[in-house]
């Protein structure tokens, strides 16, 4: 989104020095998506489209409910349907609200290369700042959740802002807005998840014994949490990730090898230029000439002489 | 003192041009490599007109240098295949490092040290030529799967680092013995450097009788 907040970042990618962070006396935020309440209408989806101006292309009817069939640069939300037979046999019909969870520990961020490009505010939300996008999809290898998506057309990221621009204002994002049935809800973290406590205990009152909350702790908690029936299995939900975590890959080319390898290209070429202070050139002497020279008269006098 | 004497090729024009050629290619994509590498040298993307146009050119550069590196290695496969004497050579590694030239054994057109250059060159391109074409996400971001574009990245990087090491070996030994960049720029090796750094290689020369064309005058 845009850059309005700049004194807020509490992470900014591609950066050596702390950011701006003098205004991170905030709350932290988060959204709370209560799967067992939704009645698939994808009035979110619509809200997020009005709310973002993006347009999808109109598509061809591929025999699911979902529509599109995935995300894109012009869709940052998107309802995932899955059909599942439960142990009594029943179809259970697992709608989930997919898009960027907005980690706490963001592996977008960790992966981006391009200073400033994604950054995260205080109150949690994980932002593109377009304008400073590269368009490399790094942070497609970073993601956990396989949100972002790069753009053919202007060759930037894209994904959810949690309506950053909204939230700034004072406003909760179109998509909670806009849901009939209260599915989506927005507030503090604390908050959410003292709502969301509540609803577990009813869900399992009704039988649900396995209802629980989504904050992934591997990613250090998401600003995006769903409220599930079957919190032991979230792969029923569309496949979302049921220990989500930084690839180690990622973490390897971001973590250690960055350093070590300035260190060592480093060290290589200071190793070169010691060596020229200590041993120095190596020089052709006028007795390397003569005796050159005499190896050319000898040769094209004599008989080749075999060298072994 | 200039001398108005008998030179010998080392390197023809078609291999300087090829060498050459490599060689900016190199350059370029190890500026523009290491400003999506580490934060701090993110500025190197200014040289190619910001960062998008460091992203967007790299990988095409990255073809030019496959196709001059494939052409170097038909011209110079042969004389790196490795023999026993280069194991001698290696043996005698901390003369060679001390400029005590006395006590390393004779060598042929290319020492052991510049075979190793050579072959880590070819099999390292390659394998960043691979990888990178994994993670060239304008055209090939939908190709394969995210875990495989992770490993594809890592490995890019690794081999990359390696590269640049060997590359860094390269130039400082062309620099340290002198006159050696003059064989590449302009082509020729004085008799003397040859007695001195590749001794077999002139005895070989001189004892050819058919095969005079390496010999010129010093220009």
């Amino acid at each position: 989104m845009s850059d309005l907040q700049s004194q807020d970042y509490v992470r900014r990618s591609a950066s050596t020095m702390t950011p701006p962070m003098a205004r991170s006396h905030e709350d932290q935020v988060a959204k709370l998506i209560d799967v067992s309440r939704c009645i698939g209408c994808k009035a979110c989806q619509s809200a997020c489209m009005e709310w973002n101006d993006l347009r999808q292309d109109i598509g061809h009817f591929e025999g699911s409910y979902e529509n599109p069939m995935d995300l894109s640069p012009n869709v940052w939300t998107l309802m995932k349907f899955a059909e599942y037979e439960n142990e009594q046999g029943n179809l259970e019909w697992l709608i989930r609200k997919d898009g960027c969870m907005h980690c706490e520990d963001p592996g977008c961020l960790k992966a981006c290369p391009a200073p400033g490009a994604i950054v995260q505010y205080a109150n949690g939300i994980v932002d593109f700042i377009s304008d400073k996008c590269i368009g490399c999809g790094y942070c497609e290898k970073g993601c956990p959740f396989n949100i972002p998506r790069i753009s053919k057309k202007d060759h930037k990221s894209y994904k959810c802002t949690l309506c950053s621009d909204r939230v700034a204002v004072g406003m909760e994002p179109a998509c909670v807005k806009a849901c009939p049935t209260g599915a989506i809800m927005f507030g503090s973290k604390a908050d959410m998840k003292h709502q969301a406590a509540e609803r577990i205990v009813d869900l399992k009152s009704r039988g649900f014994e396995n209802a629980g909350l989504y904050d992934p702790q591997e990613v250090g908690g998401t600003h995006v949490m769903y409220v599930l029936h079957h919190a032991d299995k979230p792969s029923l939900y569309s496949g979302l990730p049921d220990k989500p975590r930084i690839s180690p890959m990622v973490g390897a080319w971001k973590g250690v090898i960055k350093p070590l390898a300035l260190m060592g290209i480093a060290l290589a070429a200071l190793g070169g230029f010691f060596h020229w202070i200590t041993a120095g050139p190596n020089e052709v002497t006028e007795a390397d000439e003569e005796e050159g020279e005499r190896v050319l008269r000898e040769g094209a006098a004599h008989e080749p002489e075999k060298t072994s | 003192m200039t001398r108005e004497k008998t030179v010998i090729v080392r390197y023809t024009t078609l291999n300087r041009v090829n060498h050459w050629i490599t060689a900016i290619c190199f350059v370029l994509l190890v500026l523009s490599g290491l400003s999506m590498f580490h934060p701090m040298l993110f500025f190197l993307s200014e040289l190619f007109g910001g960062g998008q146009w460091a992203r967007a050119a790299h990988p095409w550069i990255g073809i030019v240098l496959l196709i001059s590196y494939l052409g170097l290695i038909v011209q110079f496969w042969r004389e790196n295949l490795v023999h026993k004497d280069d194991v001698e050579w290696m043996k005698s590694i901390k003369y060679v490092v001390t400029n005590d030239d006395q006590r390393v054994p004779p060598v042929g057109r290319n020492n052991a040290g510049q075979k190793m250059v050579f072959w880590s060159m070819t099999l390292l391109i390659p394998v960043l030529f691979f990888s990178g074409l994994v993670i060239w996400e304008v055209y090939f971001g939908a190709a394969t799967s995210i875990p495989v574009q992770r490993a594809a990245v890592l490995i890019h990087s690794l081999a990359a680092i390696a590269a640049i090491l060997v590359w860094i070996v390269h130039v400082y030994a062309a620099i340290w013995i002198r006159n050696s960049v003059r064989s590449m720029t302009q082509g020729y090796v004085t008799p003397g450097w040859a007695w001195r750094h590749h001794r077999k290689w002139l005895q070989e020369l001189a004892s050819d009788q058919h095969d005079k064309s390496v010999f010129r005058k010093r220009p």
